[in-house]
């Protein structure tokens, strides 16, 4: 059957992850969170290492992690620290505590490697199960608060006078984070997560004339990415994850030039 | 019935104390102004309003039913977000295009839906707010300082286009401004505020109140009595012989 071949489960644990990655990245550009990405991603790692030690599946553990890297961030802001600086103190510490605590597994041999970068070529039959699970959670998440998050984007108190409260938005948002960084892990690794939820977001901005469309596009972006650097890599014997963030980047690069050509045509 | 009431209404942002003990109501159909030098609390009192901030003591009573619209002080739309002014007017909820192309028109600006909101001029902008103010018939159209970044003309024909509204569809109107002369002229009522309700009424009682006078200087009376001279007919007012008087 066809989920036998590993290429055919990459292929869609690839396409999984664009999809959530899609919707989600263009909130992650628009709110300008990008290094929320970053920080959520490397507090997976000490979430990796933690559930090798206690021997839980490394999804909830990269999950539990995530998520409260993603709250105390939420709770931490506009505390006194700019953002960024925030972001980088949390998630280098917690990238650097993960590697500390990994060195600490005696006995147990764990390709860290693999998380770093991910090894879409190893996914399993559940790890499918569990990426398409993660990411229709994430797309049934956003697509239910949609206009709500969009209000709240634009700005704070246009959502309060329609009766909205943006910081629950916003805890919508650091949840379907956490969730599609969990997942992600296998497929991309902690380091290119990030680039999946921005570049294809980033690339789609050109060709879009409304928020709706804008994460369509992202979403197809994302697929032939998935599609398109898994042939490469196959092909060209080059790194799964790697090759996909590099097709990815190539097409924002091409429509960022289009975009450009078409707005000094006008 | 008010349609907002504010009781003893205190707001703190950690230790700074913007607001204290300010208590005021708006009835139906009035126009009011809050006037008041930076940092007097103006923003907080409105925000307060809109349920955006906590009062720290006091309280913010709103009739059960009552539709707001908002204009915010700005608004910065990232550039990286595509948006129509139609796809902007449906938000948070949807509704029919016969509403967006009405909402424009209100605003006087009913060409543009089409249009990329960062596209936009300026004044184009803020009348596109307003119109996303106005789509769900509020009661109340509250306004925070709507016409900064116009020039002169051009928050001159933002204001008209406020008391045309008001006039077209009853609703009440509480807005902040810096403008004085054209605060005066269109309000029924100012509240000057700093911090604490220094006086209010209608506006020839707030230009004339020492607190007032305190706070702005007498320089823009003479302005104030200007203009008012300009627009006498378009006003009833019977103490207007009074506060000429006074301004001269």
């Amino acid at each position: 059957m066809m989920l036998d071949d590993f290429m055919m489960r990459a292929t869609l644990a690839g396409i999984g992850v664009a999809l959530a990655a899609a919707p989600l990245g263009c909130f992650v550009v628009w709110r300008r969170m990008a290094y929320f990405g970053d920080a959520t991603a490397h507090a997976a790692i000490l979430g990796v290492a933690l559930s090798l030690a206690l021997s839980i599946s490394v999804f909830a553990g990269a999950l539990v992690i995530a998520l409260l890297m993603a709250l105390t961030v939420n709770l931490l802001t506009g505390r006194g620290y700019a953002m960024d600086t925030l972001l980088g103190v949390l998630a280098h510490s917690a990238l650097a505590f993960g590697l500390v605590a990994v060195s600490f597994l005696s006995g147990i041999r764990i390709d860290l490697m693999a998380y770093l970068f991910g090894d879409i070529l190893a996914v399993s039959r559940t790890d499918l199960a569990v990426i398409w699970g993660g990411a229709a959670l994430v797309v049934a998440l956003i697509a239910w608060r949609w206009s709500a998050l969009l209000t709240a984007t634009l700005n704070e108190d246009l959502a309060h006078a329609s009766g909205l409260e943006p910081k629950r938005e916003q805890l919508i948002l650091t949840l379907s984070l956490a969730i599609t960084v969990a997942v992600a892990i296998k497929v991309v690794g902690v380091l290119l997560i990030a680039a999946l939820l921005i570049i294809p977001a980033a690339a789609a901005r050109p060709l879009s004339r409304t928020p709706e469309g804008m994460a369509l596009v992202a979403a197809g972006i994302g697929s032939v990415s998935a599609l398109v650097g898994l042939r490469a890599a196959y092909i060209l014997d080059t790194p799964a994850g790697p090759s996909i963030v590099c097709v990815a980047a190539l097409i924002f690069a091409a429509l960022s030039i289009v975009g450009s050509l078409r707005t000094s045509a006008q | 019935m008010s349609l907002v009431k504010v009781e003893n209404l205190s707001i703190s942002y950690g230790a700074k104390t913007v607001l204290s003990q300010v208590s005021l109501s708006i009835e139906p159909g009035e126009i009011v102004t809050i006037v008041g030098p930076n940092g007097s609390g103006k923003t907080s009192l409105l925000r307060s309003i809109i349920g955006a901030v906590k009062p720290s003591q006091g309280r913010v009573t709103q009739r059960s039913d009552l539709r707001v619209g908002y204009v915010p002080q700005r608004l910065h739309i990232d550039p990286t977000l595509p948006m129509t002014v139609a796809r902007f007017l449906r938000l948070p909820t949807r509704v029919a295009p016969e509403a967006i192309d009405e909402a424009l028109a209100q605003a006087g600006v009913p060409d543009l839906a089409a249009a990329q909101m960062s596209r936009l001029s300026g004044g184009q902008f803020q009348r596109v707010l307003l119109a996303r103010a106005l789509i769900d018939k509020p009661h109340l159209l509250l306004l925070d300082e709507a016409t900064q970044g116009l020039d002169q003309p051009g928050s001159a024909a933002f204001y008209s286009q406020i008391e045309k509204v008001r006039r077209e569809t009853g609703c009440t109107v509480l807005m902040i401004s810096h403008e004085l002369h054209v605060v005066m002229s269109a309000s029924d009522r100012v509240i000057c505020l700093n911090g604490h309700v220094c006086c209010e009424g209608t506006p020839e009682v707030v230009a004339s109140a020492p607190e007032y006078r305190a706070l702005f200087g007498s320089g823009t009376m003479g302005a104030l009595a200007l203009y008012r001279h300009d627009h006498d007919h378009t006003h009833d007012h019977d103490h207007r012989h009074e506060n000429t008087e006074a301004a001269e």
